[in-house]
């Protein structure tokens, strides 16, 4: 009787353990639902960041290309130069206005040579297809080279703005009719004139070089001043924000002693970290602009506003960098004699350096692309249409910044600014992501693992 | 002498310490550097720190100092009925410092010879400026013009003592460190003293930027204050600035925009974060992870006016081709809270999800496994035990993005509108504190109008809030964490 076998447990219900009941199914059914719901979390921001990049690439690259006209234009020698002595500063005294009725002439000869029949019958209607600024560029051309009065010589001049977004398809005929300025008569001379490989789409690098242009000539529009705005205020915190950033994390990680003091030293720093920058904004307006009397829309306030934000950004990891360091390099270097100090300075320092330079660049990268406290520091309004005289006049005189030129963009009225807006943030990101690669590149490099 | 050349002259002096004073130790030990108690450059150091220290520090206090000091003489010459009220007085003194600054042009062009300056009138004046193409300064009042030659003779008297006194402090540090430069001196003892102050300045620099942004605010925001009444912008319900005075400035309605449009960013922003957070760190391969992680936080790093020109261009004009008159009819124009609500939330979605990927990891796995050991399944794992654990760091992490969100300025100025409004329609513009105060500090208002002093009042108000939010979601995570460790 001993072999009786008792009855398993499991065959009393008829069913294998490998078949999965009604709630382990059920279970089973939620557990995959979460792992989809948590990927979908994941994938919804990758898309939106792709959605971001792509309509940034997709309206921003626009901007880097640009419409010209090529005439060829008359320079006659008794308009321009009434003296015939050639002299630049006395041929000055002619105006833009004195260059207008050349562009138009030329406008109507090419026309006529060309065998395009146009409706206009008055040069001036015709010139809308250019810029408004294409006299002053003749003009500055001609007074930079005067050998040109007396010839024939062609220039490619920029076309307007609304004949650039033509082509580039912001503008077609229905809006054209809609709008004042240009009339489909005007878009069927520019097609015939690009058929006929006189007006051309290029590279435009005086975006990237450019000073802005005020709100009727978008087309003449850059960035060039105001980055160097944005370079001369990241000159100014790299020169206060690194080295009081440094310190302060070497005081406190290093020399502390553990009191209320430091306590409240801590305290700050991590509040300063949270504040929204726009009270770092209105603290630059009220201490620098109001109290020290530095003048307005200068790189050095900006400057001074960035270092004191991202003073907190530097110290934060620079302290952890510091805090990397092993005892035992510390206890050597004590050992063979070293002060405090040259511990500090001679071992520990040097070999946290990586870890200090990659916070360092990472906040520097932040600080150029900070916005909200330039508006109150009067770096928006201002239009950057002039380069600093030199070097020193970069920091006080008025200047725009990179990012405060795009939002000053993006509030004209005209669309056309939306493409440089767009271009603009283009140039922004592609310094912000070298200067980071350039992180990953040192951390990489320099990386140590205890 | 410009502020560059002081401070190279100084360095010069200081230098110039640092290398007499190493030579008069080595000349005093017949050149045996084992005769020093300190290595020779630190005898250069100690020097040097004594040239240069106090004499920069009094250039950059002088150079604070001396406008609000010349000020303060200069306003005593504006006395009367048209310079009662301190906003009076700050224009009065803005023309006076243009006066003074045009006579600075005519000098230095060599239009007015400064000896001449006395006996001008004010109608002299103005002649020449018209000359040189000056703007001309319309009907001076002659209060103006003395008091804008005590303020260039004040400057120019200032401006000499200045260069006299850092270069003096300068010149007496060097001797005084080179006189008692010695073999047998403390040399890196002191220096090191020295140094060490330096950090702990360096150090100071924070607590004197949130005293600087304290002071900033308060006082403008009693001056508001004295003007406004209190109740009025904390109980008004009304916003509604006209520059020419009588406006209402009632902070409710900013407020009721800002915490609206924060908590759609939330509504966006916190299950995606979390449930980013979940997989990366529950199921994510780890490949996967390595790739996906630092691409969603490619997003923090991206600046916000980026953010703003998207919410302005992209996401404001596709939800109005849905929601707008095109379609539904619900969305009056492209800018609205739905639309700043949105791209906030998308910015702040890596800065959940890495928050509260921080805390789920420091969930220590002894708890994980106890939970698989007693047969439950991963998701069963986290819902009921790794986020009930993990609950105090994600609510810090959400109060921390709350109060960003709360803080946000471009997305709002470009993507919310400008309207303030009281509405519970997500799909009409509304403004917030942030975007008033943006609009409030950059248009040509008197600064002592209480139209540009609200912004202070407002600036206050985020001030307190987002340290108040900060404080208590700093605790709640700093108590969480050392549960654990």
């Amino acid at each position: 009787m001993s072999d009786t076998t008792v009855p398993v447990a499991s065959q009393v219900g008829h069913r294998s353990l490998l078949e999965p009941d009604a709630l382990l199914k059920k279970r089973r059914r939620k557990e995959s639902w979460f792992k989809m719901l948590g990927l979908g979390a994941v994938m919804t921001g990758l898309f939106f960041l792709v959605v971001l990049i792509a309509s940034i690439v997709y309206n921003g690259i626009p901007a880097f290309t640009q419409t010209y006209v090529t005439v060829p234009v008359t320079l006659p020698a008794d308009k321009l130069d009434k003296t015939g002595n050639r002299n630049a500063s006395e041929m000055r005294k002619v105006s833009t206005f004195g260059y207008r009725p050349l562009i138009e002439q030329a406008l109507i000869d090419t026309l006529a040579d060309q065998g395009i029949s146009s409706p206009f019958e008055d040069g001036g209607d015709l010139a809308d297809l250019l810029s408004d600024g294409a006299a002053a560029d003749v003009r500055e051309r001609v007074l930079r080279n005067t050998d040109l009065v007396g010839k024939t010589v062609e220039f490619d001049l920029l076309a307007s703005s609304r004949i650039d977004g033509y082509y580039k398809g912001r503008v077609d005929r229905v809006s054209v009719e809609r709008g004042m300025v240009l009339t489909p008569a005007h878009l069927d001379v520019a097609d015939a004139l690009h058929e006929r490989g006189l007006i051309e789409r290029r590279f435009n690098l005086e975006f990237i070089t450019g000073a802005d242009a005020s709100d009727n000539r978008p087309e003449q529009a850059g960035v060039g001043v105001s980055l160097l705005g944005s370079l001369f205020m990241i000159l100014v915190v790299v020169a206060l924000a690194v080295p009081i950033g440094v310190a302060a994390a070497v005081y406190l990680e290093e020399f502390a002693p553990q009191n209320r003091f430091t306590d409240l030293i801590e305290v700050n720093i991590s509040n300063l970290a949270a504040v929204p920058s726009i009270v770092f904004g209105i603290l630059g307006l009220a201490a620098f602009i109001q109290f020290a009397n530095l003048p307005q829309s200068a790189p050095l306030v900006g400057g001074l506003v960035l270092t004191l934000m991202s003073l907190p950004q530097i110290i934060i990891p620079a302290r952890a960098a510091l805090k990397a360091v092993p005892p035992s390099i510390r206890q050597a270097a004590l050992g063979i004699g070293a002060s405090r100090n040259q511990m500090v300075f001679q071992h520990v320092l040097p070999l946290a350096m990586p870890g200090i330079l990659t916070g360092v660049i990472i906040s520097l990268a932040q600080a150029l692309g900070e916005t909200a406290p330039l508006l109150l520091i009067g770096m928006v309004g201002y239009i950057a249409s002039n380069y600093p005289e030199g070097f020193l006049d970069g920091f006080v005189s008025p200047n725009s910044a990179l990012p405060a030129q795009i939002y000053e963009w993006s509030k004209r009225a005209d669309p056309a600014f939306y493409e440089r807006a767009w271009g603009g943030i283009i140039v922004l990101l592609v310094f912000m992501l070298a200067v980071n690669i350039l992180a990953v590149v040192l951390r990489r490099r320099f990386e140590r693992r205890w | 002498m410009s502020f560059g050349t002081l401070i190279l002259a100084v360095i010069v002096i200081a230098a110039g310490a640092f290398f007499l004073s190493r030579r008069k130790v080595l000349g005093l030990a017949d050149g045996d550097r084992r005769r020093l108690h300190s290595l020779p450059h630190y005898h250069g150091m100690h020097a040097l720190l004594l040239a240069a220290v106090p004499a920069l520090l009094l250039l950059f206090a002088w150079s604070v100092l001396q406008p609000v000091v010349v000020d303060r003489t200069a306003v005593s010459h504006l006395s009367g009925e048209n310079y009662d009220t301190s906003g009076e007085r700050s224009l009065a003194m803005s023309e006076v410092r243009r006066v003074a600054d045009a006579i600075d042009g005519l000098i230095k062009g060599g239009k007015l010879n400064s000896d001449d300056l006395d006996g001008l009138s004010i109608d002299d004046l103005g002649r020449r400026l018209e000359e040189t193409g000056i703007p001309v300064l319309a009907d001076v009042p002659p209060q103006i013009l003395d008091s804008a030659r005590t303020y260039r003779s004040a400057s120019a008297a200032g401006d000499l003592i200045k260069i006299g006194l850092v270069l003096l402090l300068a010149l007496a540090g060097a001797a005084y460190g080179y006189s008692v430069a010695h073999p047998d001196l403390r040399a890196r003892n002191r220096t090191e003293m020295g140094v060490r102050a330096l950090l702990v300045a360096a150090a100071c620099v924070a607590i004197l930027t949130t005293f600087g942004i304290v002071l900033s605010l308060l006082f403008n925001t009693i001056e508001f204050f004295r003007i406004y009444p209190a109740h009025e912008f904390f109980l008004n319900l009304t916003w509604s600035p006209s520059f020419g005075g009588g406006s209402d400035l009632g902070i409710i309605p900013l407020l009721w925009g800002t915490l609206y449009i924060s908590f759609i960013a939330l509504l966006v922003a916190v299950p995606l974060g979390l449930f980013s957070a979940i997989y990366l760190a529950e199921y994510a391969h780890p490949k996967f992870r390595s790739v996906a992680k630092p691409l969603l936080e490619v997003l923090t790093g991206i600046p916000t006016i980026v953010y703003g020109l998207f919410a302005l261009l992209i996401v404001g004009p596709a939800l109005s081709s849905v929601y707008g008159r095109g379609g539904l009819g619900w969305m009056p124009s492209d800018t609205a809270v739905i639309t700043a609500g949105l791209v906030m939330g998308i910015m702040l979605i890596p800065f959940v999800s890495s928050l509260s990927d921080d805390v789920i990891n420091a969930v220590p796995q002894s708890m994980r496994d106890g939970s698989y050991g007693l047969g439950a399944t991963k998701s069963e794992t986290v819902r009921k035990v790794i986020v009930p654990a993990a609950l105090p760091g994600i609510v810090g992490a959400i109060l921390l993005a709350a109060s960003r969100a709360i803080g946000e300025t471009m997305i709002v100025v470009l993507g919310a509108g400008a309207a303030a409004r009281m509405s519970l329609n997500p799909f009409e513009a509304m403004t917030t504190v942030t975007a008033k105060i943006v609009s409030q500090l950059t248009g040509d208002a008197d600064f002592a109008s209480p139209e540009a002093l609200v912004a202070f009042a407002l600036g206050m108000t985020l001030f307190v809030v987002t340290l108040g939010l900060n404080i208590v979601a700093l605790a709640i995570v700093r108590r969480y964490r050392e549960q654990y460790e």
